[in-house]
Order: structure tokens, then C-alpha cells, then sequence
């Protein structure tokens, strides 16, 4: 029951903080759903371009016999064969995530325990990947040191985490 | 690197439909993959607007500096070498409450100056430009960054007629700060003779 009141406990507080700060509410509303317009377009490309690789993967059978290659590893820790293909792919792509967290929401539905577990570990981090390239990118850091290695820790860690906890608390 | 993986996924796909006989399968989901994308896309928008339009109200209001101010003792315990007055440590703070409410177009600028102050502040020219523990720090508190409202998740459970697509959210939260205490206990594991 405390889980239905997180979005709405949320909005109230940021609402009367705005009213009291006498903030213009509805146009920086407006102003700010607009920038969400703007990230949607910005991805829109890629996850076509992605759900349509990850959607060919699915039908040719080429991800059931990976995740059945995978599937001793994944029993092995206790978790669902059909989650290990994220656990490569969140690191590398943040759209490629979401395209296989699509892929497995509709293949088992919404409320299975295992479109639980992937959208609990697309959610849980960023695109290490992604965000190493841009913040040494800008700089003139040459040598990454011990950052791979730590960020790839944390991402498996936090994954882990996401099966662990909705295995055992669903 | 992306460029190859996403033409492996499609070729290997095709080899793969031949071998196993799927290949009607295969053209029947090019066609239909596509489109279902775009619809997706569309119920996604909605919710991603509404809570990133709810968050701009926080940013205007200055519930964002507030959390910033409230972050700052964690912070500084991160970031032991750093001046708590300066340039560097405000711009890590700032980046840091953009990634928690889910400001994505505002964190990544905050988060390239962070480095950038870093950078000098540490005067890593003079250590050939080798990340030290600060800029690695850093990049983890990014890499397995809090969100508090994973948006885009939730409107992809809700577009499949997910029940009750909100109860993801504390799920969300004690993973992802597993990930970053796993990250940050790394970090000062791997520098530890540094500090």
C-alpha cells in the first residue's frame, strides 16, 4: 500500500513547495514536459532501430538458444535464464536494455516475476558504457584507470540485487 | 563498437532463422517490430512528460539545491580530497541531485563540468592525465546513479497492462544503492594505497 502512495506522497511535496516558493507551476510543467518530448524524439531512432534487432533475435530462435546456453551459469546463481541477456547488454547500450526489457515483458507479461526482475535491473543503473565514453570524452583524461573494472563491479552488483530482491519478495 | 553489435543481432538473426526454419517468423516480426516500436514510444511519452514536467517544478523551485545541500555531507566523505567550497565539489553536487530526480538533459553537462573542475583542481596535467580516484569516484557515482522515478520503466510495465507498474520503485531503489556500495567499496579498494 506504501508503494501506491510513492508517486502521488511525491508530487503533493514538490507541488506545495512550488506554491510556497510562488513558483509559475503550469508553465514550468509545460516547460519541462516539453523537454521530455524532446528526450523521447532523441531516442526514438535508436529504440526502433533496437526493438526491431532485439524483435529478429527473438524470432529466428536465436535468443532462445543463448539463453539456453547461458541457462547453467543462470541456475547456477538461482536466477531465470531469461534475464542474462541484460546483464551484457545494460552496460553497453541504454536503448538495447530497453528493447530487451520490451522483448521480455511481452513474451512472459507485465506481471511475471521475471518482467519484474528485467525491469528492476534496466532501471537500477545507468549506461556505464555510455556515460565513461562522455565524462572522460570531455576531458583530457588519456588513462581510465581503475574506472572499467569498478563501474563493471557496481552494474553487476546492482543487477544481481534486482534478481535477488524480486525473487524473494514477489 | 554498437555499430557491430546491432548488425551482429540482425545477421546472426538471419543465419540463425534459416538453420531452425524460422525465416517466416523472421519476415513477419521486421514488419510488425517496427510499428510496434512507434506505438510503444508513444505510451511511453506520455508518462516520461508528465514526471520530467513534475521535476522541472522541483529544479525551478529549488527543491533541487535543497536536496544538494542535504547530499553534501555524503558527498564529502566521497570526495575526502576535495575543497567543499569549491567549484568541483558543487558541480558534483549538482550533478548528483540532477541524476536522482531523473533530470537527464541537465546531468550530463553538470556531470562534464564536475570532471572538468576535477581535473583542475587536481592538476591531473601534471600526473599524465591519468584518472585518479576522484574522477573514478565520480564516474561510478554516475555509472550506477539512484533514480528516483525510473519513468521510462514504469511506462513500458504500464503499456503491457502491468497491475501495478509503481511497485518496481523500492526494487529500483535498493538495487541501485547496492550497485553504487559495490562501486564506492571498489573504488576504495583499488586506491587504497593512494589515500
Amino acid at each position: 500500500m506504501i508503494v501506491s502512495l510513492i508517486i502521488p506522497a511525491i508530487m503533493l511535496i514538490i507541488l506545495t513547495d512550488g506554491l510556497i516558493k510562488k513558483v509559475p507551476i503550469f508553465s514550468c510543467f509545460t516547460d519541462g514536459a516539453k523537454e521530455g518530448l524532446k528526450t523521447m524524439y532523441s531516442i526514438a531512432p535508436s529504440l526502433i532501430g533496437l526493438i526491431t534487432a532485439i524483435g529478429m533475435f527473438k524470432a529466428s530462435g536465436a535468443l532462445d538458444i543463448l539463453t539456453n546456453f547461458l541457462s547453467p551459469v543462470t541456475e547456477l546463481i538461482g536466477i531465470p535464464k531469461e534475464v542474462s541477456p541484460l546483464f551484457f547488454l545494460k552496460p553497453i547500450s541504454g536503448s538495447g536494455s530497453l528493447a530487451m526489457l520490451n522483448q521480455i515483458i511481452s513474451d512472459n507479461g507485465a506481471d511475471s516475476v521475471v518482467s519484474k526482475i528485467a525491469a528492476v535491473m534496466t532501471g537500477s543503473t545507468e549506461t556505464t558504457f555510455y556515460c565513461i565514453a562522455v565524462y572522460y570524452g570531455a576531458t583530457n583524461i588519456k588513462k581510465t584507470g581503475y574506472t572499467v573494472p569498478c563501474a563493471l563491479l557496481g552494474d553487476f552488483a546492482s543487477m544481481l540485487t534486482a534478481c535477488l530482491i524480486v525473487m524473494y519478495n514477489v | 563498437m554498437f555499430n557491430y553489435i546491432w548488425c551482429f543481432i540482425i545477421i546472426s538473426s538471419i543465419i540463425c532463422s534459416v538453420i531452425t526454419g524460422n525465416t517466416n517468423n523472421l519476415t513477419n516480426s521486421v514488419l510488425s517490430s517496427a510499428s510496434e516500436a512507434v506505438e510503444l514510444i508513444i505510451t511511453m511519452t506520455g508518462t516520461v512528460c508528465l514526471w520530467s514536467g513534475i521535476t522541472e517544478i522541483a529544479d525551478k523551485s529549488g527543491l533541487s539545491n535543497v536536496i544538494a545541500k542535504l547530499l553534501s555531507p555524503l558527498l564529502s566523505r566521497l570526495f575526502p580530497d576535495l575543497d567543499r567550497n569549491g567549484k568541483a565539489f558543487g558541480a558534483i553536487s549538482s550533478n548528483v541531485t540532477a541524476n536522482l530526480l531523473g533530470l537527464g538533459n541537465a546531468a550530463t553537462p553538470l556531470g562534464i563540468k564536475a570532471m572538468k573542475e576535477i581535473e583542475k583542481e587536481k592538476a591531473l596535467s601534471l600526473k599524465k592525465f591519468t584518472a585518479d580516484r576522484d574522477t573514478v569516484m565520480f564516474v561510478i557515482l554516475n555509472t550506477t546513479s539512484l533514480q528516483l522515478m525510473p519513468t521510462m520503466i514504469i511506462s513500458i510495465l504500464e503499456s503491457y497492462g502491468s497491475t501495478q507498474p509503481a511497485s518496481i520503485v523500492p526494487y529500483v531503489w535498493i538495487s541501485s544503492i547496492c550497485g553504487l556500495a559495490a562501486g564506492i567499496i571498489s573504488v576504495n579498494i583499488f586506491y587504497k594505497k593512494e589515500v
